[in-house]
C-alpha cells in the first residue's frame, strides 16, 4: 500500500467534517465520498456517525450500496463509527423496516442499544492495543455489538455499570469499528490506528 | 458552564456538552421534518429525514387558527415516539421550562425552544445547562445565537416566517450570521471586547467563533423552506442543514416532495439533481407574502 494513501469519508449524512479534520490533523489526505466514482480514488473509507437509516437509504439510492460493497468486499480497509458500524455489519437488529447494510464485519449490532438521546453518555473506555491509557468515549444513541464471529477481535468493552461487558469496539482484519464517536473528542488515537491500518502497518 | 451529571458508580456522565453537541453534530447533512401524526411520522421516516418533529399542528396551521400556541399533548408525543426509530424532536414554549422537564421525562432526543409556539416568558430563556436533553434555538443574527449558546443551546436555527412557504426570512437570518462570523474573524482582541458588548453575549464565545470562523454549535436553516430549491439554497448559504415544517405536509404528495428535499439537501451544489428531484412535485403549499402579516403575526420578533 502507498505511503500516503487518501482516505474517504462517507458524505451522505452524518458527522463527515469531523472526520474529515481529525484525518488532516494527522496529515492524512482526506476527502469526501458521496458518488460512486469518488472510491476509485480512496484507499482507505471512513464511515461516519449519523443516523444509519437516513444513510442507508441515500447509499441506495445514489447507487453506492453494490460499490461499497464491492470496494470493502475486495479488501479496502474501512472505519465505521456508531451508525458506521451500523453500517459496517453483517446483521442488525432493532433496524428499521428494510434498513440494508454495506457488511463485511460479521457482527450482529443493536441500534440504539444504550437508549434514546437522554441516555447518551461519555466514559472511559479501554481499548486493547491502545498505548496511552483508557479512551475517552462518547456515545450517542449508540448500538452495541450483540454478536461476533470467530475473525473478530473484541478491542473495547465497557467497563462499569450495568452495561458493564457490552462490546463496543471491534476489528475484523483491515475493519474496525466503534459503537462511540472518536471524532467528537480531541483525541486521535483510534483515528491513528486506522491510517496504520490502511498503511499496511497496523 | 458545563452540566455534567456524574455518575460515578457507573463511570458514565450523561447530558454533557459533548454529548449534546455531538447528537446535534449526528443531524448534520440530513432534514428534520415536521410531523403531526404517528402516519406523517413513518412517511417522513421512509423519506429518509434524518429526525421528526412531533406538534398538534403545524405552523401554518397555528397561523391559520390563532390562540395561545403551546407544548404538544404528551399522548401524541408518545405516539410518535413509538412509531418511529429515528431520533424525535419537539417545540415547547420560549422560556416555559416545565413545558422543557415534561418533554425530557417523556425521552424526546432534542428540544427545540421556538417561536412558533405563543412565548410563555417575556425576558428570559430557558437554561438549558440544566437540562440533559440538547436545545435547538431560533436566532435572526449572530448575537441571538451566541446568547442562545451561552444560555446552553446545542444546535442554532435560523428564525425564518414558519407557515409561509416564503424563505426570504430566513435567507436574511443565514446571510446576517454568516456576514457577522465573517467580520468577527477579522477583529484583533480590543475588537471583540467591542463586538462582545454590541452582540451582549460573553466574551469567550465571542472569541471562539472568530477563532473557529464558525459556531461552536451546528447551524442548521428553518422557516418557510417550501421546496428542494429552498433547502439548497440555505446550504450554499452555510446551513449544516434543514428543518422543513409545513412544507412536506400542507403540499400536494407529501411522500414525494419529503424524499426531493432530502435529496436537494445532500446534493445542494449540484444544480442538475436539484432540477431532477424538483420535477413533478405536485403543488407546493400556498404560500403567504410577509407584507400581509402585521406585527403580531411575524414569529422571528419573538425572543430576545
Amino acid at each position: 500500500m502507498s505511503a500516503t494513501p487518501t482516505i474517504g469519508v462517507l458524505a451522505l449524512q452524518g458527522d463527515t467534517a469531523e472526520h474529515l479534520r481529525v484525518l488532516g490533523g494527522l496529515g492524512v489526505a482526506a476527502a469526501p465520498v458521496r458518488r460512486p466514482e469518488d472510491l476509485d480514488r480512496v484507499q482507505g473509507l471512513v464511515l461516519p456517525g449519523g443516523e444509519s437509516t437516513t444513510m442507508s437509504k441515500l447509499a441506495v439510492r445514489y447507487a453506492l450500496m453494490e460499490p461499497l460493497r464491492k470496494h470493502i468486499g475486495e479488501g479496502m480497509p474501512a472505519y465505521g463509527t456508531c451508525a458506521g458500524m451500523i453500517m459496517l455489519a453483517d446483521r442488525i437488529l432493532d433496524g428499521a423496516q428494510g434498513q440494508q447494510t454495506v457488511g463485511g464485519l460479521d457482527i450482529t449490532v443493536r441500534r440504539n442499544a444504550f437508549g434514546r438521546q437522554t441516555e447518551s453518555f461519555e466514559g472511559a473506555v479501554d481499548i486493547d492495543g491502545l498505548a496511552g491509557g483508557p479512551f475517552e468515549a462518547v456515545f450517542i444513541r449508540a448500538p452495541w455489538v450483540e454478536a461476533v464471529g470467530a475473525d473478530v477481535r473484541v478491542l473495547g468493552q465497557v467497563a462499569h455499570g450495568e452495561r458493564a461487558g457490552r462490546i463496543v469496539a471491534v476489528r475484523q482484519g483491515g475493519l474496525l469499528a466503534t459503537s462511540f464517536h472518536p471524532e467528537l473528542t480531541g483525541d486521535p488515537r483510534i483515528h491513528r490506528l486506522f491510517v496504520d491500518m490502511v498503511k499496511g502497518q497496523a | 458552564m458545563t452540566n455534567t451529571v456524574d455518575t460515578s458508580a457507573t463511570g458514565a456522565a450523561v447530558g454533557t456538552t459533548r454529548v449534546k453537541r455531538g447528537m446535534a453534530e449526528q443531524l448534520k447533512n440530513g432534514v428534520i421534518m415536521d410531523v403531526v401524526t404517528p402516519e406523517q411520522a413513518k412517511i417522513a421516516e421512509d423519506a429518509g429525514a434524518v429526525a421528526v418533529m412531533a406538534l398538534e399542528r403545524v405552523p401554518a396551521d397555528i397561523r391559520r387558527d390563532g390562540g395561545v400556541a403551546r407544548m404538544s399533548d404528551p399522548d401524541m408525543i408518545d405516539g410518535i415516539i413509538d412509531a418511529v426509530s429515528i431520533p424525535v424532536m419537539a417545540k415547547v414554549r420560549i422560556g416555559h421550562f416545565v413545558e422543557a422537564q415534561v418533554l425530557q421525562s417523556l425521552g424526546v432526543d432534542f428540544i427545540d425552544e421556538s417561536e412558533v409556539l405563543t412565548p410563555a416568558d417575556e425576558a428570559h430563556h430557558i437554561d438549558k445547562w440544566a437540562f440533559t436533553v440538547p436545545f435547538v434555538c431560533g436566532a435572526t443574527s449572530i448575537g441571538e445565537a451566541l446568547r442562545r449558546i451561552a444560555e446552553g443551546a446545542a444546535m442554532i436555527r435560523s428564525k425564518g416566517e414558519a407557515g409561509t412557504g416564503n424563505v426570504v426570512e430566513a435567507t436574511r437570518h443565514m446571510r446576517a450570521i454568516r456576514r457577522e462570523i465573517a467580520r468577527l474573524g477579522t477583529l484583533d482582541e480590543p475588537e471583540l471586547y467591542a463586538a462582545a458588548k454590541e452582540f451582549q453575549a460573553p466574551f469567550e464565545i465571542v472569541k471562539e467563533v472568530a477563532q473557529l470562523g464558525k459556531l461552536p454549535v451546528p447551524l442548521f436553516s428553518a422557516g418557510g423552506v417550501a421546496t428542494p430549491a429552498d433547502a439548497a439554497l440555505m446550504r450554499q448559504l452555510g446551513a449544516e442543514s434543514v428543518f422543513v415544517g409545513s412544507g412536506i405536509f400542507k403540499s400536494g404528495d407529501p411522500a414525494k416532495r419529503a424524499d426531493a428535499i432530502v435529496q436537494a439537501t445532500l446534493h445542494y451544489d449540484d444544480p442538475e439533481v436539484i432540477a431532477k428531484v424538483s420535477r413533478g412535485l405536485g403543488e407546493a403549499m400556498v404560500g403567504i407574502n410577509l407584507d400581509e402579516l402585521d406585527d403580531s403575526q411575524r414569529y422571528a420578533g419573538r425572543g430576545w
